[in-house]
């Protein structure tokens, strides 16, 4: 099916080209090329890298007048520790660190992924995935190890009346085992869907090379990519930033499993 | 006129699915919309409830994504 969206009027519309995780080296088919990096390890890698330059850059003299790089990580540092406090409460802030490896980590693999011709590996559902299974299985696990069997109380709505509760209790069940799915797919869907806009617009831009009505097309759909641009840059934050504050609130309802 | 039923029927279901994108545009106008009520009524609760306020979107927003998965998956993985 992906050949037959391409092509048309000689524009070429490939939106999803861009998510194909590619191996670096090597050539189809030979080994070497099942044992090379990817282009989603590698821009993983420079995000990782990324964070701890600027980590490291920043902790390295620390003044009462912070330099660029120290206020940067110290505004990270704040914003997520207050996001925790406010949300977790204070028990929350045990796994703050936990917290703060994964905000920073989306966080900076979506605005790496924003760099023309880069990858952005939070695309792949593979990727995000690991990290909200890793989320569900933690905040199970913590649940449970912290409460026992009262963690079940979760589910068992004590303040709805007693005929109810067993339809609540499925209910509650259900959406406590969706939230892996959503909360790995919110991610890579909005990040997948803003770059193939992004892509979708760019598909138009050349038309003045081929037809007349390109010379009002294309600068529109210039224009129009830098708009969804703009909007991505946001996106990048604000998606960082939700799945951040679910896992705040996963790990509240498993240190306060009583409503 | 060429191709066969089957492609038909993955292009019509892809956009019937991006229906879906739309109802959730209803969903997150009418979740910021609210909230922007409420903060103006009360603007020194305003800035306590934003984190409330990017959860509901969140939400409101993820069925659209799912709406979007499915027209993806209708065009390319089908």
């Amino acid at each position: 099916m992906a050949e037959d969206a391409s092509g048309g009027g000689g524009l070429t519309f490939a939106p999803l080209e861009q998510f194909v995780v590619r191996p670096l080296g090597g050539e189809a088919g030979d080994p070497v090329h099942w044992y090379t990096i990817t282009n989603a390890t590698l821009w993983m890698a420079i995000a990782v890298a990324a964070i701890a330059g600027l980590f490291v850059l920043g902790t390295q003299r620390r003044e009462m007048i912070p330099s660029r790089a120290q206020s940067i990580a110290e505004l990270l540092y704040g914003f997520v520790r207050k996001m925790v406090e406010d949300v977790a409460g204070r028990e929350g802030l045990r796994y703050f660190p936990y917290i703060f490896t994964l905000f920073l980590f989306i966080l900076f693999v979506n605005y790496l992924g924003l760099i023309p011709t880069s990858f952005s590996p939070t695309s792949q559902i593979a990727v995000t995935a690991v990290m909200g299974f890793g989320v569900f299985v933690a905040v199970t696990v913590l649940g449970f190890v912290l409460h026992g069997a009262r963690f079940l109380g979760l589910f068992w709505m004590t303040d709805s009346p007693l005929i109810l509760r067993p339809v609540i209790a499925v209910i509650e069940l259900i959406s406590y085992f969706v939230r892996p799915v959503s909360h790995s797919i919110r991610l890579a869907g909005n990040i997948m869907a803003g770059h193939a806009v992004i892509k979708v617009f760019a598909g138009f831009a050349p038309l003045v090379l081929i037809s007349a009505f390109g010379v009002a097309v294309t600068p529109l759909s210039i224009l129009a990519i830098v708009a969804i641009y703009g909007l991505e840059v946001l996106v990048a934050g604000i998606q960082a930033y939700v799945f951040t504050i679910l896992t705040c609130v996963y790990l509240r309802d498993a240190l306060h499993p009583g409503h | 006129m060429e191709g066969n039923i089957a492609n038909m029927g993955q292009f019509i279901g892809a956009g019937l699915a991006a229906i879906g994108s739309g109802a959730a545009a209803i969903g997150v106008g009418h979740v910021a919309g609210n909230y922007l009520a409420g903060a103006l009524r009360n603007p020194s609760a305003a800035a306590s409830q934003t984190a409330t306020l990017f959860i509901g979107l969140a939400f409101a927003e993820a069925l659209g994504i799912f709406a979007f998965l499915v027209a993806l998956l209708l065009m390319f993985a089908v």
